[in-house]
């Protein structure tokens, strides 16, 4: 299609190495099967090397679009507005486990 | 004529004029889910007694004197958007369980409209998808063969409304997600502006294309919806305080009423009678991308784009070829700017606060890496992964950047273009819907289906897809975008369509 540039990028050696999978999914908190750490790699290189393709592009002078709605700065009061109860009370009870009107988790700190 | 085949237009008229109820015709979509949902599986969650009960609150607001609307009328929400008390889990396992503690700002509008909400649709896991098959709860299959995909993500949604198992659905569309099963599944689905209507209670995916969609039968059933859903909201910043035009006033402007000259043909002159317009576009100009039309688009496809294109004219539109040479970058910044703002919003779900989270799981630490590698899916691993690698030290500036800055020159031109031309005019989807299974192995073919559909989503436009043909028997859909908080201009070009063809008349056969 031409619109669609491919063929080329699967002939590329992998762009990400497993042991880089592996370290960015530790900083994702992400926990992978070993099928996942076989595949993705792979995978992931593929799109990498399919997108790489936006290095043609002159972006000199371009500013970076974060949002397309034309507003800037949208103020409002820092106040502490009331919820209704209910709701607070049925979004609290889908925690794991809660302790009074507190969610309970593992020590943050480790004790050596 | 069955009662779950009405459109919104044609049920609001029997419900109006006190020849079905609320309730006839709850019952009849619920009738029709238990009769083919088996087969289909556009549902996650049904919730019978509740719909019955808010179509008898319907049926008495009706009795005592209200109207029109949506005012009883069923419909089914995809099950990302946020609903009360009902279940709603983005179609993953990490959500399985999870009860929506309030409801979406959308829902409550449909709520104080008095729609009647039948159940929640499947989708691809958090909406990653074009095909509905990353489901952590199976595929939905396409009405019109089940074999196919319903395309996605909003598949359930658009599979639900081809089976009449609704009147009309929600979706939501970041990158084609109401589009595509639109097409796919040979019904209409608009995605209106970014801003136009509140993301408050939306799962969120990529927050700055995300959009709350409509699926339904009629171009005019989705302008109907849409003037219920649309407008600000303290809860979403991004939605601007753009007043929300009346549409039904909008699509039914005749040539004349838009400053076309009197006397030009389909143009009612001066002290003449109103009679029906046979040139109802005449004066408006349509653009059709050269890029669209190169190789790679299934030439079915491209002869149901041409036969629209005769018909187009033939309603007094003028035809325009324009250029959008950078419209082949949108995927790939598509793929850059999605994984990014994903990486962010997923990291929501760390097995603390809701959702699923791992029992076995030692420390702090391992509650976060467990809950989240048993939770989600494959496809939604594969975008934390790709967003957490294109925002880290070293990477951000040659891709999220570089992708960012490239959105910017996708947006200018189409904005130029929309300058020149009133709308423009594409295939929805290169193909027509594939069989289940077709790209499991390979992600990168499956996110290249997505090619027409994305420069909107990146520029914030307007974009409809409506159904416009037929290719080896699978619906073929058209799209069209127009200018920002344009919808009002789609809506005029998709209903003159619509009422000069049958395309979106035709039924699958369950």
């Amino acid at each position: 299609m031409s619109l669609h540039k491919l063929a080329t990028c699967y002939l590329l050696p992998d762009m990400l190495s497993k042991d880089e999978v592996k370290k960015v999914a530790a900083l994702a908190r992400l926990e992978l099967t070993k099928d996942e750490l076989e595949i993705m790699p792979g995978q992931l290189s593929n799109i990498l090397s399919y997108i790489d393709q936006l290095k043609e592009v002159d972006t000199t002078g371009v500013e970076p679009t974060a949002q397309v709605t034309g507003l800037s700065d949208v103020w409002r009061a820092d106040e502490v507005e009331e919820w209704n109860k209910q709701e607070v009370k049925a979004a609290l009870n889908q925690a794991p486990e809660i302790l009074g009107h507190q969610i309970k988790v593992k020590k943050v700190l480790e004790q050596d | 004529m069955k009662l779950n085949q009405l459109t919104i237009q044609q049920a609001i008229e029997k419900l109006d004029a006190g020849v079905i109820t609320s309730v006839d015709l709850t019952q009849a979509c619920l009738d029709r889910i238990k009769e083919i949902d088996d087969k289909v599986k556009a549902l996650l969650t049904i919730c019978e007694d509740e719909a019955i009960a808010e179509a008898k609150a319907a049926d008495a607001r009706r009795a005592k004197g209200e109207k029109g609307g949506l005012l009883g009328i069923p419909y089914i929400a995809k099950d990302i958007i946020m609903t009360k008390g009902v279940r709603t889990t983005a179609a993953s396992k990490i959500l399985e369980n999870y009860i929506a503690p309030f409801d979406a700002t959308i829902i409550k509008k449909l709520r104080e409209a008095g729609a009647v909400l039948l159940g929640k649709s499947n989708l691809d896991e958090f909406a990653h998808g074009g095909s509905t098959e990353n489901s952590a709860f199976g595929p939905t299959h396409n009405p019109w063969d089940l074999e196919k995909v319903p395309g996605g993500s909003s598949g359930g949604s658009g599979a639900a409304v081809a089976a009449d198992m609704c009147i009309f659905a929600l979706g939501t569309d970041t990158g084609g997600s109401v589009r595509c099963p639109a097409a796919f599944c040979g019904v209409v689905g608009l995605k209106p502006t970014y801003g136009r209507s509140s993301r408050f209670g939306l799962m969120a995916m990529t927050s700055s294309t995300d959009v709350p969609g409509i699926i339904a039968k009629t171009a005019e059933d989705t302008a109907i919806v849409l003037q219920v859903m649309a407008g600000h909201d303290k809860y979403d910043a991004s939605t601007p305080e753009e007043p929300v035009p009346n549409y039904e006033a909008e699509l039914k402007k005749s040539p004349l009423e838009r400053g076309v000259r009197p006397g030009r043909t389909g143009c009612v002159k001066p002290g003449e009678k109103k009679k029906k317009c046979d040139k109802p576009l005449v004066g408006l100009k349509i653009g059709m991308p050269v890029e669209y039309y190169g190789e790679g688009l299934a030439s079915g496809v491209r002869a149901a784009i041409d036969e629209v294109k005769k018909k187009f004219v033939e309603l007094g539109a003028e035809i325009i070829e324009i250029s959008l040479p950078h419209a082949k970058y949108a995927v790939p910044v598509y793929y850059i700017i999605t994984p990014s703002e994903i990486s962010s919003n997923l990291a929501r779900f760390d097995g603390i606060k809701y959702g699923f989270s791992d029992k076995e799981a030692k420390n702090l630490l391992e509650v976060y890496t467990k809950s989240r590698g048993k939770g989600f899916g494959r496809e939604a691993k594969r975008r934390i992964m790709l967003g957490t690698y294109a925002l880290s030290a070293g990477y951000r500036d040659a891709y999220y950047l570089q992708a960012q800055k490239v959105r910017t020159k996708i947006k200018n031109e189409m904005d130029a273009v929309l300058n020149e031309v009133d709308i423009i005019l594409t295939p929805t989807q290169p193909t027509i819907a594939y069989k289940i299974g077709s790209y499991t192995a390979d992600p990168l073919q499956m996110y290249l289906e997505d090619i027409f559909v994305i420069p909107a989503s990146l520029a914030g436009l307007p974009a409809m897809s409506l159904p416009c043909g037929f290719d080896q028997n699978l619906p073929v859909g058209m799209q069209l975008i127009g200018p920002r908080f344009g919808e009002g201009k789609i809506f005029r070009f998709a209903s003159a369509f619509q009422q000069a063809t049958d395309w979106h008349q035709k039924k699958p056969i369950l």
